[in-house]
């Protein structure tokens, strides 16, 4: 081995060993540890190689099937189920900040390696699985020529969806399999820019307010304060007026909303900041409450300050709050969906699915699963608990990467969204037989 | 005059002051890129600072490659010592570059703070000596 291999292998073991995490620490839940800060001169990046399914699917534990409802979509993201069972599924990718450093050069190519090379598809399709086998009769583009579109809701004959840069009102007949007239705009939505481009929805339990999560225009403000007016927050849109009002600051990336069926309180995932350690940030789960600024840019889970952000804020750091519940460091969650109407029964029955897409920042691969955070009252009660997992191989290698997820409690089915195989999953509970005993969160997934 | 030292006189030293010029003026100009960042935070500072940095690499990497061979053709030769120091000199201003590049790829403040102004001073001293060491004796061939 000449002394040049021997540097090289050192230094790649050097920035391994900096880019790993700790598996001691308990990154989930209320209370996560949470390290130091950690910065290295390059940061630590690790992308899955994305390999496809082949004739594999997803693991599910015991007593579920998981079989894939619908192939070839144009980047799968969100997902919405209609009054009538129809299912939408939005497709799409936005963004497309320009280059500002060497570095967005050179990230960008690399982060590019993990995704899908398949085409933006800027609409939405629709699904329809009347006799629910699980085998679509009918498939149909729902809305074509949209821009990017991600969160969507339905209240009161009204389709909305949320465009990256707009939110947009369809007037919808029950049945309809097409949509042709251009949507209403109700508001137009923070888009200069689009660092991070998805518009996450929801509508408040009384169909009276829409909820839009924007997320910021950076990683930390490193493309300049002045760019981050009206990011990083989430808007309340009152559905008859369009007027908007900011209900929550600070919030980096609240890529998915849903309404928590006990209490009616807005809830969001929420994915924190990179480049400061493996173990730093945690993305979380919180409910959003009214007025919160939850640290970002200048601190994170509550009042720990990120020294990179100059000027500091010492005044808007003092009243952060600390989010709810930790999902761990760059799982990227951005799917949300609660389960309604007893869920799956037994310890299933009441809860959230949370869609994790996975990291790049740091050497051991975190997300890339669906995971299951049981409630009680309303709240949080337990540690997560993987529900489907395998979209990872023993060698690091990507099948899949999930996003959207969406339980319907008519037909008791978990939907979830694969960007990377541009699938939709589904996930249902076996039959229950004799031998079959009642499903529990605790049972180990299998493949 | 033969043609050899004609040559060198006409186009290989003057071409050689002009790849060294942009070394000694880009990292000049990071590094009053960076000053200019850290006072005053507007995050354009760093920006220009992190282009900077890349094109005194990219001509830094070919005044390294001609000291490389200036050496090596010139050895046994008067002014070994100087074109020694002059290849110590811009090799060091380079890796210390490279060091710098990555640096100023953190996000906003760590992309100079404290380590980043340092390396960049270092980098813009060294560009200087390396254009001082090379040109403060009379090129082969001229009058003494």
């Amino acid at each position: 081995m000449t002394r040049s291999t021997v540097g090289v292998v050192a230094l790649t073991l050097l920035l391994a060993a900096c880019g790993a995490g700790d598996p001691k620490l308990n990154q989930t839940g209320p209370e996560p540890d949470l390290p130091g800060i950690r910065q290295t001169l390059v940061p630590p990046m690790r992308i899955a190689k994305p390999i496809g399914w082949g004739d594999g699917t997803p693991s599910v534990p015991a007593g579920f099937t998981i079989t894939a409802m619908a192939t070839d979509f144009q980047i799968p993201r969100q997902m919405l189920v209609l009054p009538n069972g129809d299912i939408l599924v939005a497709e799409g990718r936005g963004g497309g900040a320009p280059a500002l450093r060497p570095k967005d050069v050179i990230a960008g190519f690399i982060k590019k390696q993990g995704n899908t090379q398949v085409d933006s598809g800027n609409r939405i399709t629709l699904l329809r699985d009347a006799d629910n086998d699980g085998r679509p009769e009918v498939r149909s583009i729902f809305i074509d020529n949209l821009n990017a579109p991600y969160g969507m809701a339905y209240v009161d004959g009204f389709l909305y969806v949320a465009n990256q840069d707009a939110l947009l009102r369809f007037s919808y007949q029950p049945g309809q399999t097409r949509i042709t007239a251009p949507g209403e705009q109700v508001t137009a939505l923070p888009s200069r820019i689009n660092h991070h481009w998805t518009k996450s929805l929801a509508a408040s339990a009384d169909g009276m307010t829409l909820y839009v999560g924007i997320g910021s225009n950076s990683n930390i403000g490193e493309r300049g304060l002045a760019l981050e007016e009206e990011r990083a927050v989430v808007w309340a849109i009152d559905r008859a007026t369009g007027a908007r009002r900011t209900v929550a600051t600070g919030i980096r990336n609240p890529t998915a909303l849903a309404i928590e069926p006990q209490t009616s309180a807005l809830w969001a995932v929420v994915n924190e900041r990179d480049e400061i350690g493996p173990q730093l940030v945690p993305d979380y789960l919180t409910s959003v409450r009214e007025g919160a600024f939850y640290g970002w840019p200048y601190s994170y889970w509550g009042d720990n300050v990120d020294p990179r952000v100059r000027p500091q804020n010492p005044e808007l750091v003092a009243r952060a709050v600390v989010p709810d519940y930790a999902l761990g460091s760059h799982v990227a969650a951005l799917g949300l969906t609660f389960v309604t109407d007893g869920g799956f029964g037994g310890g299933w029955s009441q809860g959230a699915f949370i869609g994790e897409h996975g990291s790049w920042n740091r050497q051991d691969l975190s997300g890339y699963k669906v995971v299951w955070v049981p409630f009680a009252n309303g709240r949080p009660s337990g540690a997560p608990v993987d529900f489907v997992a395998g979209f990872l191989t023993d060698d690091g290698e990507a099948r899949g990467r999930p996003v959207g997820v969406v339980f319907d409690p008519v037909r008791r089915i978990l939907l979830v969204a694969d960007d990377l195989s541009n699938t939709v999953w589904r996930i249902a509970p076996q039959r229950a037989t004799a031998s079959q005993p009642a499903v529990e969160p605790d049972a180990a997934p299998v493949r | 005059m033969d043609v050899a030292s004609t040559t060198v006189r006409l186009i290989l030293r003057p071409l050689h002051g002009i790849i060294l010029a942009f070394p000694i003026s880009l990292f000049s100009a990071a590094l009053a890129t960076d000053i200019a960042y850290l006072r005053t935070a507007e995050i354009q500072w760093t920006n220009f600072s992190a282009w900077l940095i890349v094109g005194a690499l990219v001509f830094g990497g070919l005044a390294l490659a001609w000291a490389l061979v200036a050496l090596f053709l010139g050895r046994g030769q008067p002014g070994e010592k100087a074109r020694l120091a002059h290849l110590g000199a811009v090799a060091l201003m380079w890796l210390l570059g490279l060091v710098n590049a990555f640096k100023h790829s953190q996000d906003a403040w760590s992309s100079v703070g404290a380590f980043g102004l340092t390396l960049s001073i270092l980098c813009a001293v060294l560009a200087l000596a390396a254009g001082v060491i090379a040109y403060s004796r009379p090129a082969p061939g001229e009058a003494r």
